[in-house]
């Protein structure tokens, strides 16, 4: 599907056609994203203010970020890339650029400073992964519970593993990303310690072994959405999926559930630029991105949903929700009250081990 | 031939042998039949045959990205020839070198971190190897900052990794079989070629799980699609048509409502559960997301498939068949089982073998109801096409479940005879 919003000022074309021809950048720009609630924020965030200050500019949104590794590679191996910048998960962002499919960026010189003159490396932290990875949002991996069906509310992530206290079906993601660290950390093993146990085989035995005890209540899900879905059918009485699925269920559809936010897995989402692009097209998109990055628009990306934008100068400008008014420091999951444990879903380490560990998940899944 | 001459061959009126003018003229109207179909054969060369066949040949074709790995590193696949992995030691400073050179120009290509992703499917965790290297090799002078050897294990102490150096030696070539391996659950270690433990050997379970469900979902939909053709074929026309549009009407639904259908109906707080609950019984049951839940959902999609034939068949059997076997006196059995059902089996044959291809290829009705033990070969086929990137394992397994396919085609033939299958 896509979505042609051509956005042009009534009056200002010839000058806007003026000043592109000055700067030199295309009058047309694809982005590519993820579609629904989420894209939606990066339109009102991003976007819209961006067309404000370009009159002229055509913008043209796309919905296949699901996709977007094996549609990159097809378009580069067609050699017509279509799109100008895409929105991907940090895994996939390291992915694409192992494979030359995205460009290097220089985050000093593409990306803006914080309003206090922090250059940008040092103000995406740790959230710079791989050379080109631009990110926009930290999201969170995390449990939600059914509030009514269960007789008290879990506190730690281990009441998941926990069936005679918490009787009932629990649903899980059908991959090992999440899942395998979790089940060590239930089984005593320390953050720290987690990757490297997982290096060996023991640790993985130890981690699906954990996993065994609540294998049978375990409904397994490969969309975000089924999760919140499960939960209010009350087929399961406590799931993982993303944060924000389960504040939409929670705050917009008041279901009854809670959130459990306890060794939440920490993820990035944010930009590439696809490898390869012409000139003026390039120019348009670091100018874009410059701009869609810089601290007051990931701070007002959060007012339409509830993901933590990836800088940390932005934290302190997140106000409320766009609709509800709700306040939304408290639902972000990079809010101290939150984040007391978390750990960051190792990128560089899962795209050397995922191969294995995935062959050895689903085999585990089959006996 | 009578009043032909015996001597000499026949002639047509303009004095040519007949043989031979017949010859010409049946040569004119094959080229004129292929002239005919050629837009059609060109279409399907170019949009079928074409991309299915270099799909299927990445399989075997030893590429990282879009080049082949003796191409992007010819100095490492010549120097490691020379180093015998089953001595258990590192191999010596010149693969080292090697790998020096080569490192440095892939990163100048930016195809180092793709070398690593190909390797790292034989050997987990290379890749970061490769990843690290990259920049610091490039930046080497080749004749003054030797030994590399310890330069690359300063980098990361994986590079002294015999299991390592083994399976960039054993993917050495233009052509490997380490995907076909993977999809035959075998595994090549530093001594060889070997099955892997057998509660990790995922694709031979797969494959029999595969064609195990869809052999019971063909029955199934035989089973209970055989009355409802035979029903429909025997009512007056108008009524048959009014109940063929209800095995029509499903056929016609986008497969995901009518998968999610059956979710809401087979949940555990879903309508048949909620009726068995106030018919008194205290246990819920476990319809979904397990293998149960995959058998009851495809066997209701791929119905229409087994009724259809069945139906065209049936409709060309003369009811009086049936009154006189039954008037020479047979038992209803008798007449049933002797006359009718072997005039049927051709409907029967095709009907089977639609739903069971169908089945086999089945991917989106087991992902969202199959849960841990209901899923088939396709959805791994996918995973490795579109989350992992496997291509070349995607491509063995899809080419492996070709060969099993036609295998059983094949057999089919030999039993049934696909002369004997009609469609419709």
């Amino acid at each position: 599907m896509k979505l042609k919003t051509t956005l042009m000022a009534t009056g200002a074309t010839l000058i806007a056609a003026a000043a592109l021809a000055q700067t030199n950048m295309a009058d047309s720009m694809t982005v590519v994203s993820w579609g629904g609630a989420y894209q939606n924020s990066q339109v009102k965030a991003y976007i819209e203010p961006y067309v404000a200050n370009n009159p002229g500019l055509n913008v043209i949104t796309d919905e296949s970020s699901a996709d977007a590794v094996t549609k990159l590679r097809a378009m580069s191996e067609a050699g017509n890339i279509t799109w100008d910048i895409v929105d991907v998960v940090a895994a996939d962002g390291l992915r694409l650029c192992d494979e030359g499919l995205a460009m290097e960026i220089d985050p000093d010189t593409m990306l803006a400073d914080a309003p206090d003159g922090t250059p940008a490396s040092e103000d995406f932290g740790n959230t710079l992964v791989g050379d080109c990875f631009i990110p926009q949002i930290v999201f969170s991996t995390t449990f939600g519970y059914r509030t009514d069906l269960l007789s008290e509310a879990p506190t730690t992530v281990c009441d998941v593993f926990d069936t005679e206290k918490f009787p009932g079906k629990r649903s899980l993601e059908k991959r090992p990303i999440g899942n395998l660290e979790w089940a060590l950390i239930c089984d005593g093993v320390g953050i720290d310690d987690v990757y490297e146990t997982l290096e060996t085989q023991e640790g993985v035995d130890r981690a699906l072994a954990k996993l065994d005890t609540i294998k049978d209540d375990v409904i397994w899900w490969s969309a975000g959405a089924e999760t919140p879905q499960l939960l209010a059918d009350g087929e399961v009485v406590m799931g993982s999926t993303y944060n924000g699925r389960l504040f939409s269920a929670i705050v917009e559809q008041n279901q009854p559930i809670g959130m459990l936010w306890d060794w939440q897995m920490f993820d990035l989402d944010g930009w590439i630029i696809p490898a390869g692009l012409p000139e003026d097209r390039l120019a348009r998109v670091l100018d874009f991105v410059k701009f869609a990055t810089d601290t007051q628009r990931l701070a007002d990306q959060a007012a339409y949903i509830s993901y933590g934008p990836a800088r940390a100068s932005s934290a302190p400008l997140v106000g409320k929700h766009a609709e509800l008014g709700v306040e939304m420091a408290p639902h972000m999951p990079t809010d101290p009250a939150n984040a007391v444990n978390t750990f960051l879903f190792n990128f560089e380490w899962w795209a050397s081990y995922r191969d294995d560990l995935d062959a050895q998940f689903q085999a585990w899944l089959l006996q | 031939m009578s009043d032909a001459t015996l001597e000499g061959p026949v002639l047509s009126a303009d004095g040519k042998p007949l043989k031979q003018s017949l010859n010409q003229a049946l040569r004119k109207q094959k080229i004129r039949a292929l002239v005919l179909i050629a837009p059609l054969l060109v279409f399907v060369l170019v949009t079928f045959v074409a991309p299915i066949g270099s799909m299927l040949m990445r399989s075997v074709q030893n590429t990282a990205g879009t080049d082949y790995i003796p191409d992007l590193m010819p100095n490492v696949v010549a120097a490691i020839q020379a180093w015998d992995p089953s001595t258990g030691e590192a191999p010596p400073e010149e693969v080292y070198r090697a790998m020096a050179i080569d490192m440095a120009s892939a990163f100048e290509n930016k195809t180092h971190t793709q070398l690593g992703r190909r390797f790292n499917y034989e050997a987990p965790g290379i890749s970061s190897l490769f990843r690290k290297s990259g920049r610091p090799a490039s930046g080497w002078d080749i004749e003054t900052d030797g030994p590399f050897k310890e330069k690359f294990l300063d980098i990361d102490s994986g590079w002294g990794n015999v299991e390592y150096w083994a399976a960039i030696k054993a993917n050495s070539g233009y052509y490997t079989s380490s995907y076909f391996l993977a999809a035959f659950d075998a595994q090549r270690g530093v001594d060889g070629i070997s099955m892997k433990e057998p509660d990790q050997r995922i694709y031979q379970k797969l494959m029999l799980r595969t064609l195990g469900l869809s052999l019971l979902i063909t029955f199934c939909t035989l089973a209970l699609g055989y009355p409802v053709a035979w029903l429909l074929a025997d009512l007056p026309l108008r009524t048959s048509n009014l109940l063929l549009i209800l095995v029509l009407l499903p056929f016609w639904t986008s497969l995901l409502v009518r998968t999610s259908a059956w979710k809401i109906l087979l949940q555990e707080q879903g309508v048949i559960n909620n009726f068995w609950i106030a018919l008194g019984f205290t246990e819920r049951l476990s319809l979904i997301n397990n293998q149960l839940g995959v058998i009851i959902a495809m066997t209701h999609i791929l119905l229409p498939f087994m009724i259809l034939p069945l139906y065209s068949v049936m409709k060309t059997i003369p009811p009086s068949y049936l009154r006189a076997a039954k008037s020479l006196g047979a038992s209803n059995w008798t007449a049933f089982w002797r006359v009718y059902f072997p005039q049927t089996t051709a409907g029967i044959g095709a009907g089977a073998l639609l739903v069971f291809i169908l089945a086999v290829g089945y991917f989106i009705t087991p992902e969202l109801v199959g849960g841990a033990d209901g899923t088939f070969i396709s959805n791994r086929i996918y995973f490795q096409f579109a989350v992992s990137g496997n291509w070349g394992l995607a491509a063995a397994l899809g080419t492996l479940m070709l060969v099993v396919i036609l295998i059983l085609y094949y057999v089919y033939d030999k039993l049934v005879g696909v002369d004997n299958v009609k469609l419709g």
